[in-house]
């Protein structure tokens, strides 16, 4: 029987069976290291950062490069849980222009814009995460209930929610919100803004629920194989109903705390962030193909784009090129998924 | 979601009481009607099975043997009829837990989510929940290693299961199966995907369950599985049951009778040599090597010959036979067809040299499934159905009509998708596109894999025909009917080829040498 000691002392002794791959004698699997493939990454991109600029690794920061990201992280974060079973939503983006959009328009005071000014301000909060809910409901409804391809229908649904929130703004853009909406985007707990308090909560949950609890597993199980999901009992149809609806109240909450950090709803919120959320996905080793990938590996291809952005910006690169190079960058940080990861990308 | 923990049977009890004809039949089906819109795949079966025995049930393609199963493991209702277990009624087809607690069924498409870890296969969704209500993914592990030792399956329960191999998988399944409390597993052609050694490892398993007590409902298309394994065999024809005997009470001859309701001539006749010396061999390779899986390889096709290439599924007899068709590119050595030396490692190079080719899994590497038939049967002709890049419909259909006529494809016509047909049906539109350029030499590797008895006649038949035609023909295969008309066999083991034998040749003498055991010694 082979005896293996570990690094921190504890001598363990492994099971008779075969030869076991990854570190510790099998401690670890090597698809648990395969997680942390971004992480070096991200601490080369840190020491450049460092060098080409001393400002990089100050606090002031990196709160910054966290609380710009936090919004598209919860979408990343939403996106992550519908591929891990095999959807798409595209229209993750709309919901977030939207979902806030509607709120303003019902609470904006009238005479200011496109506001109607019926409802008062503390129904802001409920009536976003309504859209964001009702959204979900709509998506479910087309692609579970009535077995519609996903893709199209939530690119559908992104095109119509886009729409809606360009025909009650009017094209513009809401000002005048209510305390309740700016608080999730201004508010600062403990030294933080709490939008990073937020998003950080969000993703360690999200990190438990998928890695620790039934209901997170049966996500796994359902994008692998979804007969295999039903044949051991996993009620798939409302696991996805659950996944989905989450995923748009998601959506709905990022473009609160968007709108209430730049204190607006402008009726193009959200336009094309869809692209970087796919991508920051792949690059963190979700599997458009389903049933692969970790919520920590999603939040570490966000971090990495926003601090390559960050880096970029602090060398002063003119922003006029910052979209060429963030799209180079998507395509850069794929390439080096691709070779740390070791498997081909589907 | 879940429940929570289930507990996880202990290692099975010995089966003192289990054969006593006094118990009720572990599963018994009386008079299934079932009908699938104006099909009807059922018509008043019935099956009884005891206690212990391990029970075959044959029948060639759409014979309603799939349909059973799904009734007995409650995926469908029937429409008429009743099933029992054990002499109690059958649980509602709601109750997912209560069917597997009384039947399990391995069937030939995997049930496992390859991204998943065989632990987390075995307890998807009944984990091992340890405090404040999360996985104790140790609990899981430990359980996993627990149920895998107590059924002796040496799988590794940290390895992803994708990675397992066809025979690791089926005993996997089988575990999870026992764990639930099924004593009684329904095998559906598990010997499909498995090299002989894969497949005497499974009846040891399979014996060795049976004398604890587990109940086993065997499918197969090979019947002398069904002589080697089983204890009682039942007959459907016609979506209707034929006959249940004890296999030893059954000739194999009355035994196909029944499958196929006439009177089958047990050996085919001996075939007359049509290799044509005056031409180019059909296929010439020398000295081929490829790294790991085959060395110094080295064998003529004659124009009209027929030759086998034998082995055990790592011998590297289909990795050669793959390198012959271009999907594989050898490091050293030459290969010649009919002539013309391809480039290495391409199929279209292989195919303008004159090669047709029958895949090893059609599945995968056959056929589109949601495509026609005539698309599947022309993809690799395409120049012959039109000018200028531009297909033309009439053109294919005509070549497409001519070869289900010529293959006897059973279709209402061309357009119908591939993934309509029968598996036996499947495997003559392959055939059919390896046959459609008129190659000199056809390539096949495991032509009649989950092919039933009289598919697999007419397909080998049709090989013969070929060869007379002058093609030479080069058959990768461990399943001896396969083997049995060449006229030459080469047996590969481990890389190599070790033994050539002639026409003629003794069933146990290959087996022994594709085994790499010497009888002699």
């Amino acid at each position: 029987m082979p005896e293996t000691v570990l690094a921190e002392g504890a001598a363990q002794t492994v099971e008779p069976m075969q030869k076991r791959t990854g570190l510790f004698g099998g401690r670890i699997p090597l698809a648990r290291l395969r997680d942390l493939a971004l992480v070096p990454a991200i601490v080369v991109i840190a020491i450049v950062g460092q060098i080409v600029n001393p400002v990089f690794l100050q606090a002031d920061n990196l709160i910054n490069v966290l609380q710009t990201m936090s919004e598209m992280a919860l979408l990343v974060l939403a996106q992550t849980m519908i591929l891990i079973v095999k959807k798409m939503d595209l229209s993750l983006e709309s919901t977030m222009g939207l979902a806030p959009g509607v709120a303003a328009w019902l609470v904006v005071p009238a005479g200011a814009g496109h506001g109607l000014g019926l409802l008062p301000g503390a129904w802001a909060i409920p009536i976003t995460l309504a859209v964001g809910a009702l959204v979900g409901v709509i998506n479910s409804l087309l692609i579970i209930r009535f077995g519609l391809n996903g893709f199209i229908v939530t690119l559908g649904m992104l095109i119509v929610l886009r729409g809606i929130l360009t025909g009650i703004s009017g094209g513009q853009t809401f000002f005048q919100l209510p305390q309740s909406m700016l608080y999730t985007g201004t508010a600062e707990w403990f030294g933080m803004p709490a939008s990073i308090w937020i998003c950080l909560a969000l993703f360690a949950v999200a990190i438990v629920v998928l890695g620790w609890t039934s209901f997170g597993r049966s996500l796994y199980a359902i994008g692998g194989n979804v007969d295999a999901a039903k044949a051991a009992g996993i009620r798939t149809d409302r696991v996805l109903w659950i996944v989905i609806v989450t995923g748009s109240v998601l959506a709905a909450l990022a473009g609160l705390m968007l709108s209430g950090r730049l204190a607006s709803v402008a009726s193009a919120q959200g336009n094309g962030y869809i692209f970087t959320v796919f991508a920051a996905a792949v690059i963190g080793g979700i599997s458009l193909n389903g049933g692969k990938g970790t919520m920590f590996g999603a939040f570490c291809g966000i971090l990495l784009l926003f601090m390559i952005q960050n880096v970029l910006t602090l060398a002063g690169v003119p922003a006029q090129w910052i979209g060429a190079l963030n799209g180079l960058i998507i395509l850069v940080a794929l390439a080096i998924s691709r070779i740390t990861g070791g498997k081909v990308q589907e | 979601m879940s429940d929570g923990e289930r507990t996880v049977t202990p290692a099975p009890a010995p089966a003192d009481d289990g054969r006593a004809l006094a118990a009720p039949p572990v599963v018994e089906a009386t008079g299934i009607v079932k009908r699938f819109g104006p099909t009807v795949a059922l018509n008043g079966a019935r099956i009884t099975i005891r206690p212990g025995e391990t029970h075959a049930l044959v029948g060639r393609n759409g014979a309603g043997k799939s349909t059973l199963v799904s009734v007995l493991t409650g995926l469908h209702a029937p429409d008429e009829g009743t099933v029992t277990f054990g002499g109690g009624p059958a649980p509602r087809l709601s109750d997912r837990d209560a069917w597997r607690q009384r039947v399990a069924c391995v069937y030939q498409k995997s049930t496992i989510i390859p991204t998943l870890t065989v632990a987390e296969n075995l307890f998807l969704n009944r984990h091992h929940h340890g405090r404040g209500r999360l996985i104790s993914w140790t609990g899981v592990r430990r359980r996993a290693q627990e149920l895998l030792s107590t059924w002796s399956v040496e799988v590794d329960p940290q390895s992803p299961a994708g990675e397992l191999s066809v025979e690791q998988r089926q005993f996997v399944e089988i575990a999870r199966a026992l764990s639930f409390g099924a004593r009684f597993i329904i095998l559906d052609e598990p010997t499909a995907q498995l090299d002989a050694a894969a497949i005497n490892r499974l009846f040891d398993r399979i014996r060795d369950l049976q004398r604890q007590g587990v109940t086993f409902l065997f499918i197969s298309h090979h019947l002398q599985e069904v002589y080697e394994i089983c204890d009682m065999v039942t007959v459907f024809r016609d979506a209707a049951h034929i006959v249940t005997a004890p296999v030893a009470d059954l000739p194999r001859a009355e035994l196909v009778a029944a499958m196929t309701g006439e009177a089958a001539t047990d050996r085919r006749q001996e075939r007359v040599g049509s290799l044509d010396h005056s031409t180019a061999p059909a296929l010439a390779v020398h000295a081929l090597g490829s790294d790991d899986l085959y060395t110094d390889v080295t064998f003529q096709v004659g124009a009209g010959e027929i030759v086998g290439l034998a082995g055990a599924a790592a011998s590297g007899r289909t990795e050669v036979a793959e390198t012959v068709v271009g999907l594989r590119a050898a490091a050293t050595g030459d290969l010649e067809i009919a002539g013309h030396r391809p480039r290495p490692g391409s199929v279209p190079a292989a195919l303008a040299a004159g090669a047709g080719f029958v895949p090893q899994d059609r599945h995968h590497q056959g056929f589109v499934p949601d495509m026609s038939i005539a698309d599947n049967a022309t993809l690799s002709v395409p120049k012959r159905l039109g000018r200028n890049g531009f297909l033309s419909r009439d053109r294919r259909d005509q070549l497409a009509g001519r070869m289900i006529e010529n293959l006897a494809i059973k279709t209402p016509g061309p357009e119908l998708p591939v993934s309509a047909l029968s598996g036996g049906n499947q495997q003559k539109v392959v055939m059919a596109r390896a046959l459609a350029d008129d190659p000199r030499l056809l390539v096949l590797i495991n032509p009649t894999a989950g092919v039933d008895v009289r598919s697999k006649e007419f397909l080998l038949g049709k090989v013969e025909e070929t060869a007379a035609s002058g093609t030479g023909v080069l058959i990768a295969s461990d399943e001896l009917d396969d083997l049995r008309m060449c006229d030459r066999v080469l047996v590969m083991f481990q890389g190599r080829v070790t033994t050539e034998t002639a026409r003629g040749w003794h069933d146990h003498d290959l087996v022994a040498a594709m085994e790499g055991v010497d009888l002699d010694a």
